[in-house]
């Protein structure tokens, strides 16, 4: 079993898996999932805080099972190859707060690192600058990295600890299952269902969440990780992780092209705004704080299956920070950037930046 | 020289900025690095074939793993 781990965690493994990705991606986008939004996990934890009503944004409401099946593969990997090591204490306070304004700054620009990747295959020019201030803000992160920046030791815990989130995954998928979504129907017992933009398009759910439970799998054996795709590179010129990321770009671009979801262009792209300066600075402020907590937002699902109370926490930050984006009116939309998407950039590129500057070294 | 680093507890990518730091550091031809995850083993190990030092030994310690690195060949 071992061995087929190591292959995944190799070089090959690593294209292999971001090519994969790119692949089902595109290919969920075509049985129903949003525009170059095949998988984008701020905007379908965005989709989840909507369905438990956090957020009452009636567009962007629907339980997505990709996550829950992100979280679930993960976990059946790491126990299946005896990786599966509850961990918990490292600065989880922190990380939610970090969680939070990922969350913002990926709502500003309407998609996480993932999505960055997907639009830039779809062909949105707009993501450009996207990915330019997902670099910009990951580069500041290393700034602070070999400056002795880090959150602190984790330390063992009990297996129930590691069990949280995947528990709660597996509460959502019932919940989904229980009350699942009735054709024009705003709301099914206690689960909130959009019946008309972004959060109404989707692939069937066993689809979806067998897709996710896959790359759930190969995700944790591999370690894919957006955004240390680019942390890697920019600190020790290492391409491993970048491999996986541009062979999802590549992969993506080439079921794109052959199902004819390639359109080149700045305007009109699906679920999206062409407000440049805002794209760059949203995803500044989501790669800052994705750098900081050690992870982009589909890693920090794997870790969390594998047993990271931590990166458990971050999840709940961003599912809680998607919720007031919108209850705050500070997720764009494709007009533009809401109404107050730039206080809250500063704000939170200000406490990013309180956290970089003041959590140094003592890690004895 | 022998030096010794714990990463254990410690999230990606302390533990592999850690042994850069030892290595930038020239004092030891021999490092060894404790770390406490698959991943985190993965990633000193290639790290350390990247600066092009040696991986003597890894050996799984309970619930850790004990890197042991050495200067070129």
């Amino acid at each position: 079993m071992s061995k087929i781990g190591n292959i995944l965690a190799g070089r090959w493994g690593i294209i292999g898996v971001g090519g994969a990705i790119g692949i089902l991606a595109a290919l969920l986008q075509k049985l129903g999932n949003p525009g170059n939004m095949g998988i984008c996990v701020a905007c379908f934890e965005r989709d989840i805080a909507g369905a438990i009503g956090i957020h009452r944004a009636d567009v962007v409401q629907y339980m997505r099972p990709e996550i829950i099946g992100f979280v679930l593969g993960s976990f059946i990997a790491a126990h299946l190859f005896k990786e599966f090591r509850p961990r918990v204490g490292s600065a989880p306070i922190v990380r939610f707060i970090l969680g939070m304004f990922a969350a913002s700054g990926t709502l500003i620009f309407l998609g996480c690192p993932w999505r960055v990747a997907l639009r830039l295959a779809g062909g949105d020019g707009n993501a450009i600058f996207g990915v330019l201030g997902l670099i910009f803000g990951i580069w500041i992160g290393t700034l602070f990295l070999k400056a002795g920046f880090n959150l602190g030791r984790n330390k063992p815990t009990h297996q129930t600890a590691g069990w949280m989130l995947p528990l709660v995954m597996m509460g959502l998928l019932l919940l989904a299952f229980v009350f699942p979504q009735i054709a024009g129907e705003p709301k099914n017992g206690i689960l909130f269902y959009s019946v008309k933009g972004p959060g109404s398009m989707h692939a069937p759910l066993i689809i979806s969440l067998v897709v996710g439970l896959l790359i759930g799998f190969i995700a944790q054996r591999s370690r894919f990780c957006t955004m240390g795709a680019f942390r890697d590179f920019l600190l020790f010129r290492q391409m491993h992780l970048l491999s996986g990321l541009l062979a999802l770009i590549t992969a993506a671009f080439a079921v794109n092209i052959l199902l004819g979801q390639f359109h080149p262009g700045f305007q009109n792209q699906p679920v999206a705004h062409t407000q440049s300066v805002w794209n760059f600075a949203g995803m500044c402020l989501a790669g800052l704080a994705f750098a900081l907590a050690g992870g982009c937002p589909g890693r920090q699902l794997f870790l969390a299956g594998e047993g990271d109370g931590d990166a458990a926490v971050f999840v709940f930050g961003m599912i809680f920070g998607a919720g007031i984006a919108h209850n705050f009116g500070l997720a764009s939309s494709p007009t533009g950037i809401g109404a107050y998407g730039i206080p809250a950039l500063i704000i939170g590129l200000a406490v990013c930046l309180f956290i970089g500057f003041t959590m140094r070294k003592n890690i004895a | 020289m022998t030096n010794t680093i714990d990463a254990r507890g410690l999230s990606c990518p302390q533990p592999v900025l850690m042994t850069m730091d030892e290595i930038k550091k020239g004092t030891a031809n021999k490092i060894i690095v404790l770390v406490d995850n698959e991943a985190a083993k993965e990633n000193v190990s290639r790290a350390a074939l990247h600066k092009k030092w040696t991986i003597a030994s890894i050996e799984e310690q309970e619930l850790d793993f004990k890197i042991t690195i050495h200067h070129g060949v």
